[in-house]
């Protein structure tokens, strides 16, 4: 018998008493040659993590078609997102574009609101000040109102006039503090009974974004089950491809999380190419949109820049798509692995 | 080494392969268990590398009583046995030498040490030239030498040998019995079921005979 050499200290077990080398040739020294837990266990990690790169490299197509179902369903709310929020920064720089209703008192006559329109003409914040008139508001209203029978039983005009302020940009402040300041003093002038931003069509086009923001997030929720259900399935899938050698690794000893590793690891492989894949697509399609948003941004004589995934998004992504890749691989493997024992 | 203490076993859907079956193998000894087809025999080596887990009765390997053995010890026992099938059950997309590899890999081995190991264990079936073939390039007999290297690899106190030399022709039968015999005569205990009768006599080693899942006699 030989005499086991001990180069590890620290083994967890104590040394067989006999296990004994066969035959006619010894081969020294290899007894206690298992590694500490640790470092066993952190170089196995790395290994199938490797070695499940590779499994799938063999199959390169069946892999890249995975992955890319996995890509474009991550591609689609990854993208909308970033769609939805550039045109959030847009919006923000119409602010701009808005205007001032300022409500006078009712005890204002059109002549005096004619004389203060003008007197306002004259700042150098203003660009251009409307007079809707007490009789001409009132027009309007029963116009649109369909109410007019209503208001004809009133005595007298029950509507004020109306100033409507069309601020003057100042290139060096910015659009919404011009306004904000420009409210503030129209709001403090004696004739004024209320002043407030013309902003329903813009409080209207948010709360629109609102709602596709919220569809945003339902499709992206839909498309994360789907890529955990296409992972587990593909993963499933090459769990019964491997039953054999699932059972012969049972036999010879394997606990159940050696035998989980390879899976899960294919599966975070699988999540992680499919988020590359997402990415390359979403910046593929905003490249192609850069030059016609361009265009069209010349045209309304602004600047703008589509924004496009920063890195924090870039690893949210990854994250993500890490995350999901796990999970589905989890999912089959808990499902699946424990039908499968030794004969 | 092993110990059966009135051990049956009741497979689902009622039928009795194994019955109130009793023995006792020691450490470093060598048996060869046989019987008739259907007699119980894969079952009782099923039922030692817990496979299948006994109806009744109070099993021991390598003093562990398999009976108090929770499911997540399973591995670690079956680390201490070398088991080898009749249908090699070999991987056949990995070479030799990661066929045999695979139990020191489970077991967490260095590359190093695996390399030597598996080495020695394909020196001393003599196939140390096959390491980088597959096994479909094998014969039958080869497979089988590969089965065993696989099963001795990391060196178990206990060998289980279902039917090894079902396929093989007598002399290779020969041959295989020849390495159990080396693999005893440096203190591994060995349990071999087998028919081949004749190969067993010749041996003169100790025999459990089963019948209709009973232990009918122990020379
Ligand atoms: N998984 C199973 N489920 C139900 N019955 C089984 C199962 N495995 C074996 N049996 C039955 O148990 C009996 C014993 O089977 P076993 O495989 O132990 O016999 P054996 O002695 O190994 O036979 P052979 O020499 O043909 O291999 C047989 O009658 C068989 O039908
Ligand atoms: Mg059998």
């Amino acid at each position: 018998m030989d005499a086991p050499i001990r180069r590890k200290k620290n083994t967890r077990r104590p040394a067989r008493k006999s296990a004994p080398t066969p035959g006619r040739r010894k081969t020294p020294g290899i007894f206690r040659s298992r590694l500490r837990p640790l470092d066993a266990w952190l170089l196995h990690h790395l290994h199938v993590l490797v070695f499940s790169l590779g499994q799938l490299s063999r199959t390169p197509f069946p892999t890249l078609m995975t992955a890319a179902v996995i890509g474009i369903a991550l591609a689609l709310p990854s993208g909308l997102y970033l769609l939805l929020d550039n045109a959030r920064q847009l919006s923000q720089s119409w602010d701009d574009t808005v205007r001032i209703s300022v409500f006078l008192n009712i005890d204002v006559s059109d002549v005096q609101a004619q004389q203060l329109a003008t007197k306002l003409q004259q700042r150098s914040e203003i660009q251009q000040v409307q007079v809707i008139s007490r009789a001409k508001a009132l027009a309007e209203y029963q116009q649109l109102s369909g109410f007019s029978k209503a208001l004809e039983t009133l005595d007298g005009n029950p509507l004020p006039a109306v100033l409507v302020v069309q601020p003057q940009l100042n290139p060096e402040l910015g659009a919404s503090q011009n306004s904000q300041v420009l409210l503030a003093l129209l709001q403090a002038l004696p004739e004024v009974d209320i002043a407030q931003f013309d902003m329903r069509w813009l409080k209207r086009l948010l709360a629109i974004m609102e709602i596709i923001h919220r569809s945003v997030l339902v499709l992206a929720a839909l498309l994360g089950l789907a890529v955990l259900l296409i992972t587990g399935n593909t993963i499933r899938l090459s769990i019964q491809n491997r039953r054999q050698e699932i059972e012969i690794n049972k036999l010879f000893g394997a606990t159940d999380a050696f035998i989980r590793r390879p899976f899960l690891y294919a599966g975070l492989w699988y999540g992680l190419f499919g988020a590359v894949i997402a990415w390359s697509l979403v910046q593929l399609a905003f490249a192609l949109l850069q030059n016609p948003v361009q265009k069209l941004s010349v045209l309304y004589q602004s600047h703008y820049q589509l924004s496009v995934f920063s890195y924090q998004d870039v690893f949210l992504l990854l994250a993500t798509g890490v995350v999901l890749g796990l999970a589905g691989a989890w999912l089959a493997v808990s499902r699946h692995l424990q039908e499968i024992q030794p004969r | 080494m092993i110990q059966f203490n009135q051990v049956s076993k009741r497979y689902p859907g009622g039928y009795e392969a194994l019955n109130q079956v009793s023995f006792q193998i020691k450490r470093g000894e060598m048996a060869f268990l046989t019987g008739h087809s259907g007699a119980g025999k894969t079952t009782l080596l099923r039922l030692i590398a817990l496979i299948e887990r006994a109806s009744q009765g109070q099993i021991v390997v390598n003093g562990q009583h398999l009976g108090r053995l929770p499911n997540s010890g399973i591995p670690y026992v079956r680390r201490g046995i070398g088991v080898i099938f009749q249908e090699h059950r070999l991987l056949f997309d990995r070479t030799i030498f990661d066929n045999v590899a695979l139990p020191l890999v489970i077991a967490g081995y260095r590359h190093q040490d695996i390399r030597r190991r598996v080495r020695a264990a394909l020196d001393k079936v003599g196939l140390l030239e096959k390491e980088r073939s597959y096994p479909i390039t094998l014969s039958g007999g080869q497979q089988q030498r590969v089965g065993i290297a696989r099963a001795v690899v990391n060196k178990p106190p206990l060998l289980l040998a279902d039917e090894p030399t079902g396929n093989l022709d007598p002399d290779l039968s020969r041959e295989i019995m020849q390495l159990f015999l080396d693999f005893n005569q440096v203190g591994v205990t060995v349990l071999i079921a087998s028919h081949a009768l004749g190969l067993i006599k010749s041996l003169q080693r100790r025999v459990l005979v089963l019948e209709s899942g009973k232990l009918i006699a122990d020379q």
